[in-house]
């Protein structure tokens, strides 16, 4: 209790150098919450993945096509309990800044593989009946007003012309970690204007998307699937949906390693500058130190002090930074569009932001505590006068 | 007159040495004598003489290169440093020419600060400072925080904390360097009166001749070794 | 009378764990805010050199990379025909119908798959590039399966070096040269004869055209003539142009980030300045009420003050950009977002980017040391001095 007043008031001696460190590790931590929020964003697609979803795309590249004609022998192998296919429509929605996922889905056995998407059934019904309709998620249509019963005109780009679609419902995420950012339509109405400006386009699938019995069979229908298909027109390259998603991100992994560089590097940064703040207090109080060493304090107390200091200056600047990360990721989000379908600050994040500040506090605070608990008492009396 | 013939120090061939970059400087060259319980003592020399130092030993905050010192029947030389820590917090009583108070705690506060080392409960603690408080006529400023006291009244303080564990001897190193005329006498009348009510001894250390007027033996330092007034 | 450069430095050296651990904080930052520069500026010139301002990129209109686009033969020819088309040496128009692919090759770090652009190229396709060399082996014969890898290519995938063979449209193709391409984006892809190519993945259409201007200048009037006919769904654009458009997400990205990553970090650094010199100035009270009463003005000391917090931004700023200057050993190589293939850059530091690394540490000194310096300058003499 005492050393606990002692700390406290020791802290507050200097306002405005605690302030300005205070200052400094709400900006670090809050910086490193954010970055690691950006970090596990990359990977959102990976982790919202399901055990029982399999992707099966051209083994070429994923810019070639299927044939529909492969739904139906898929179907039959074993441990598949449904099939269904999507395009990757690649439209721009005005201008190319607005990027947002678009699908071209076979919709009812599509939604039924999907049940972390949640649709009204009223919705679903009158998306059903219209050929040009469009199922789009809560934050799209929360970025973009989109409201059912709105034209919303696409310009294609790997399927050229200018295509109209009419909102007919919104779908919501069961989870927080749910992509809500997609727009899917009919493929029906794909194919059919396929068939009439490029018929050799037409019957082609971009994915398959097939679902388990179960997930212990995701080995087995992976290699029966592949195997159905080599040696034909185009073979398949069929993957668990996680690995799929990650595909994408160790494509582009160097960024997001740098990224994960880099937050580690702020902590570092503002370690360096508590460090020196402790360093430089501790020097100026070495006569106190002192005093307290010749009253019969040992090493163990003056430590304990500087040791309680620096942390409870860090665990304020962390508390802070971690409070204020929620609303400036909300910010970021705003910023950043739909480029990062899922940005959420997750308990996991908040735990390593709380270590950070914990660890921050206890580093800077180790050379001073050494010094002063090595500090001989005549010398440190001395430097008073 | 000392009330015992008893010596509560005894220092035997004492000597101690610094560096100075690359020079050994010798401060003290073989130091032996005797301090008689209850006595007050003025070390006195002019400036690098080694008094100060002398001091530090025996108050066990610096120890000698080599000879014996025996304080208040324990061979100091032979503690390591924990053990002289929970020495110095039963036997010493330290009063500094810059009061050397903990500018965040209040009078009361840094008089309290030494008994935090025994097992006192703060309740017992509390009647303890406030009887200190009041000998040294500060029951009314025991909120005060050191910047908020005058140059006399933060020396009381430390003399407040300096007697709270009622240790065996009191070490003063130029107790009075800080002060004006009227506070000095204050505190040096004090002092004398500690030694003569409470049976403290004394060991005062300066090298104005006035303040050592109150002690009843003095002993001169001249470059690393004593002498008799 | 003006303070010594001397006295400022000399101060710095007596309290060598703060300087150090200031200045190591600043490093930091500006290792940060210069590397990001020196990304975006190695990106910038492999794609920028990618290209020439006096070749023409013909795609289809709104399809944004010739990976998405379609250009079918009767659109071709009739491109081909527009008389702004330079003629080579042999009389045959300088153009080059190119097919491209992605194809999932394996990288040879790593062991896995990323996409690799496979371009289809015809005979003049060398001719129209001439920052492209063959440095190894030599250019596939037209008519087989042959292939050559740009030099980023080779070395970074199973199967692209010389006498190796790739897999991929149900034929083997040997890989019999190798090309730099002068670290532009070339240098990341594999190139083969384009009829092949097309025959092999049983696509009857091109995915772009290329071709020389006769005039660099008449360039507006040939994309006026190309677009406006009404036979043609097609845009063009110079080379250079279309290459650097390429890269914009990409480039805004990593722009975005660093700018952002820097200004916190900066505000870090700038912290850790702050409080430094509000010690020094408390530390040196005395001190500088004994100059004041000596007779240097405020300004002097003012400016002592700030040379100092200035010193430790320089300071901090020269470590930073060392180290950042190793950075140029390592290459990147990422999926540029809209073309979806491979890109491999480095970090490219210019005088420019140094310049403005080191006027940014300065700007934090100056910035971190102000208030403090101007703290400084205010002390009242006499209350100065009492702390002696």
């Amino acid at each position: 209790m005492w050393y606990l007043k002692l700390i406290v008031r020791n802290a507050f001696r200097h306002q405005l150098r605690t302030g300005l460190t205070v200052l400094g590790i709400v900006v670090a931590i809050l910086a490193f919450g954010l970055l690691r929020t950006v970090v596990d964003a990359w990977y959102a697609g990976a982790e919202a993945a399901s055990a029982t979803r399999l992707v099966t795309r051209n083994a070429i590249s994923l810019i070639f096509a299927l044939p529909l004609t492969y739904q139906g022998r898929i179907r039959q192998i074993e441990g598949v309990k449904s099939v269904s296919h999507a395009n990757w429509f690649g439209g721009v929605y005005i201008t190319e800044k607005n990027f947002f996922p678009q699908f071209a889905v076979q919709a009812q056995s599509y939604f039924a593989l999907y049940p972390e998407f949640i649709i009204s059934p009223d919705e679903m019904r009158e998306f059903m009946h219209d050929r040009r309709g469009a199922i789009v998620g809560r934050r799209l249509a929360s970025i973009y007003g989109f409201k059912p019963g709105d034209q919303v005109t696409l310009r294609g780009t790997i399927f050229p012309g200018n295509w109209e679609f009419v909102v007919r419902g919104v779908y919501d995420g069961a989870e927080a970690r749910t992509d809500t950012s997609q727009f899917f339509f009919h493929w029906e109405y794909l194919n059919e204007t396929m068939r009439k400006i490029s018929p050799r386009r037409s019957n082609s699938v971009g994915v398959y998307v097939i679902g388990l019995t179960s997930a212990g069979h995701a080995a087995a229908v992976t290699a029966a699937i592949d195997a159905t298909f080599k040696n034909s027109l185009a073979e398949t390259l069929t993957e668990t949906e996680q690995a799929f998603q990650l595909g994408f991100v160790s494509m582009t992994e160097a960024i997001v390693v740098a990224i994960e560089i880099v937050s580690y590097l702020v902590i570092f940064i503002i370690m360096a500058v508590m460090a020196n703040t402790m360093a430089m207090t501790a020097r100026e109080r070495s006569a106190e130190y002192a005093t307290l060493k010749a009253l019969g304090f040992g090493p163990l107390p003056l430590a304990a002090m500087i040791f309680g200091e620096s942390l409870a200056i860090a665990a304020v600047g962390g508390l802070a930074g971690i409070a204020l990360t929620f609303p400036a990721a909300e910010r970021f989000a705003a910023e950043v569009g739909s480029l990062f379908p899922v940005f959420n600050v997750d308990s996991g994040t908040v735990m390593m932001q709380a270590a950070a500040a914990l660890l921050i506090g206890a580093v800077a605070a180790c050379l001073p505590a050494l010094r002063a608990a090595q500090v001989r008492i005549a010398d440190g009396l001395r430097h008073a006068g | 007159m000392p009330s015992s013939t008893e010596s509560i120090v005894e220092i035997r061939n004492l000597v101690k040495s610094y560096r100075r970059g690359d020079q050994i400087v010798p401060v003290l060259s073989g130091i032996t004598f005797d301090i008689a319980a209850g006595d007050y003592v003025a070390l006195m020399g002019p400036s690098g003489s080694g008094k100060s130092t002398l001091l530090n030993m025996i108050a066990g905050i610096d120890k000698p290169d080599s000879g014996s010192l025996r304080v208040a029947g324990t061979d100091i030389t032979a503690l390591n440093e924990s053990d002289l820590a929970a020495w110095r917090a039963r036997n010493v009583g330290f009063i500094f020419q810059f009061y050397n108070l903990m500018p965040v705690l209040t009078a009361f506060e840094n008089i309290e600060l030494p008994l935090l080392l025994t097992d006192l409960s703060a309740r017992e603690r509390g009647e303890h400072v406030a009887a200190a408080l009041a000998m040294m006529s500060l029951s009314d400023r025991s909120d005060h925080y050191p910047s908020e006291l005058s140059g006399g009244q933060q020396q009381r303080v430390a003399i407040a904390r300096a007697i709270i564990t009622d240790p065996a001897i009191l070490v003063a190193d130029e107790p009075t360097g800080d002060l004006d005329r009227v506070s000095a006498a204050e505190i040096l009348h004090l002092i004398e009166r500690l030694n003569r009510e409470l049976g403290k001894t004394v060991i005062l250390v300066t090298h104005d001749p006035h303040a050592a007027g109150k002690a009843r033996t003095v002993r001169h330092l001249e470059k690393g070794e004593l002498s008799e007034a | 009378m003006k303070i010594p450069l001397s006295y400022s430095l000399r101060n710095l050296w007596t309290r060598k764990l703060t300087t150090a651990l200031t200045a190591g904080g600043m490093a930091l930052v500006v290792f940060v805010f210069s590397t990001v520069l020196m990304l975006e500026e190695g990106l910038r010139k492999t794609l920028v050199e990618t290209g020439s301002r006096d070749n023409v990129v013909v795609i289809r209109r709104s399809s944004q990379t010739e990976v998405q686009s379609v250009i079918d033969r009767a659109q071709a020819a009739i491109i081909e025909s527009q008389p702004q088309v330079a003629l080579g040496a042999d009389g045959g128009r300088l153009v080059s119908r190119e097919t491209v692919v992605l194809v999932n090759l394996i990288k040879r770090d790593s062991g896995r798959p990323t996409n690799v652009l496979i371009r289809g190229i015809a005979p003049h396709g060398l001719t129209l590039r001439p920052q492209v060399r063959i440095i190894a082996g030599r250019m596939f014969r037209p008519g087989s399966s042959e292939i050559i890898a740009g030099r980023s290519a080779a070395g970074r995938f199973r199967g692209a070096g010389i006498g190796e063979t790739l897999w991929f449209g149900l034929r083997e193709w040997t890989v019999v040269g190798t090309f730099d391409a002068g670290n532009s984006g070339f240098d990341s892809e594999i190139w083969g004869d384009a009829i092949q190519l097309m025959q092999a993945f049983r696509r009857p259409v091109y995915s772009s055209l290329l071709f020389r201007l006769n005039d660099p200048e008449s360039f507006d009037q040939v994309r006026s003539q190309i677009e406006r006919d009404q036979r043609l769904t097609v845009e063009a654009k110079r080379e250079n142009v279309y290459y650097e458009e390429q890269s914009r997400l990409l480039a805004n990205f990593i722009r975005y980030l660093g700018l952002t990553l820097s200004i916190i970090f900066s505000v870090g650094a700038v912290i850790g300045a702050m409080i430094t010199m509000y010690a020094s100035v408390a530390s040196r009270t005395a001190e500088i009420g004994t100059l004041r009463a000596l007779g240097f003005r405020q300004r002097s000391i003012l400016a002592a003050f700030l040379t100092e917090a200035v010193l430790l931004g320089l300071i901090g700023g020269a470590l930073g950009l060392t180290l950042a200057s190793f950075m140029q050993l390592f290459t990147i190589s990422t999926m540029n977002w809209q073309s979806f293939s491979e890109l491999a850059f480095s970090f490219t530091l210019t005088p420019a980017i140094a310049v403005r690394t080191l006027l940014f540490a300065l700007a934090m000194g100056v910035v971190g040391g102000f208030l403090p310096a101007a703290r400084a300058a205010r002390l009242n003499i006499a209350n100065a001095l009492r702390a002696a």
